[in-house]
């Protein structure tokens, strides 16, 4: 017999699949929020960009900026 | 997988969300969020609202990880009590095994969160909390020696401190005090519901003052807590979380509670039974409402501050 789509099964797990889901999309906005809050509270961009094996010019200090 | 194969689960005892969360202890994670909401609010950093949100969040999840991995490990005996025998594992919904994979996967993912979205400080207390209230309280203190509740109790005495740290990234005496207030007040609550609820603790073997050392030493040991309880609620007063409206607030209450533990400690067995425990249920009440009303007047104070008006400044 061919199983079906919409088994009993999947009826009676309803709530708890649903329920599975909404945690899933709350920690996704969790975590996107954090970031978001993280980022947009930085006060030195340097704090959040780094060279990442690439040369960035803008993260190197001005030559005789402190003279 | 056969459509037979699939009819063959069983339809009876199957866990849905609601069992699911009830592993949490709700109830508990309720006055967790409160205090923990409260210490974070009274400190004198301001934190970002989403921080906060998620900080409280995680604390929260933390106590709920905490109560799974309780009801794990005391599965053996919840269905022994009354009170207990309900709960999903016992009930046949939950497996204890699923319990413990619940406990350990929220833990680490509030304790991580936590450090992720605050500090190393206030994860590292989250994460002692939940090791506290399971293994020293859980594994070892609950089924040992009838002080159980007074050390125990310190694992829900931790979430107003850990909201402070949350703010400040240290512990100061203020959050020292938040937790002595919960700390302090945890057994003199503890046992006035103890005198009054007719438990069955002896059948599960978990030592109760009650049972082990009766009820005229339980009522001893109200009104000692009560009594030892009082300077330290007061002692808030005169600190930078403090002032004259909760100066006058702790007063007012700490004179109610003080008032119904000599009552209770007046009365014998004889006279408790004679009103049902009229007055052992007062004083349950009245502890209810002495730590409510003790973390409200500390938010009260926070706004003042916000104003201008707050703390000891203006006298």
């Amino acid at each position: 017999m061919v199983i079906r789509v919409e088994h009993e099964l999947h009826q009676r797990r309803r709530g708890r699949n649903v329920g599975v889901g909404l945690l899933l999309v709350g920690f996704v906005a969790v975590i996107f929020g954090l970031t978001v809050v993280k980022v947009l509270n930085l006060t030195d961009i340097r704090e959040f960009e780094s060279f990442d094996h690439v040369a960035r010019p803008q993260l190197i200090p001005d030559e005789g900026a402190s003279e | 997988m056969t459509d037979a194969s699939l009819q063959s689960v069983t339809t009876t005892g199957e866990a849905g969300m609601g069992d699911y969360f009830a592993l949490l202890k709700p109830r508990v994670m309720s006055l967790v969020i409160f205090t923990a909401f409260v210490g974070l609010c009274v400190a004198p950093v301001h934190v970002h609202p989403f921080i906060g949100f998620v900080a409280i969040l995680c604390i929260a999840v933390g106590a709920g990880a905490s109560g799974a991995l309780n009801m794990w490990w005391d599965s053996d005996i919840d269905g022994l009590m009354r009170r207990t025998a309900k709960r999903p594992i016992p009930a046949g919904k939950v497996t204890p095994e699923e319990a413990l994979g619940l406990g350990i996967a929220l833990s680490g993912f509030s304790v991580v969160l936590l450090w992720l979205a605050t500090n190393a400080l206030a994860a590292a207390l989250l994460a002692f909390t939940i090791f506290f209230y399971i293994v020293v309280y859980s594994m070892w203190l609950k089924r040992s020696t009838p002080q159980n509740i007074v050390i125990g109790g310190a694992a829900g005495a931790f979430p107003p401190m850990i909201g402070w740290v949350v703010a400040t990234g240290s512990v100061s005496i203020e959050a020292m005090l938040m937790f002595a207030l919960i700390f302090m007040w945890t057994p003199p609550h503890f046992w006035a519901l103890a005198l009054f609820v007719k438990s069955d603790y002896g059948d599960a073997k978990v030592p109760m003052l009650t049972e082990t050392h009766g009820r005229r030493v339980t009522r001893n040991h109200v009104l000692v807590y009560t009594i030892a309880l009082i300077p330290v609620a007061l002692g808030i007063a005169f600190t930078s979380i403090g002032g004259p409206v909760y100066l006058v607030i702790s007063l007012v209450l700490n004179a109610r509670f003080l008032n119904g533990a000599i009552a209770l400690w007046r009365r014998d067995e004889d006279a408790a039974v004679a009103d049902n425990y009229a007055t052992e249920k007062r004083v349950f009440r009245i502890s209810l409402s002495y730590l409510f009303l003790h973390f409200g007047a500390l938010l009260i104070e926070a706004a003042l501050r916000a104003f201008g008006y707050g703390g000891w400044g203006l006298w």
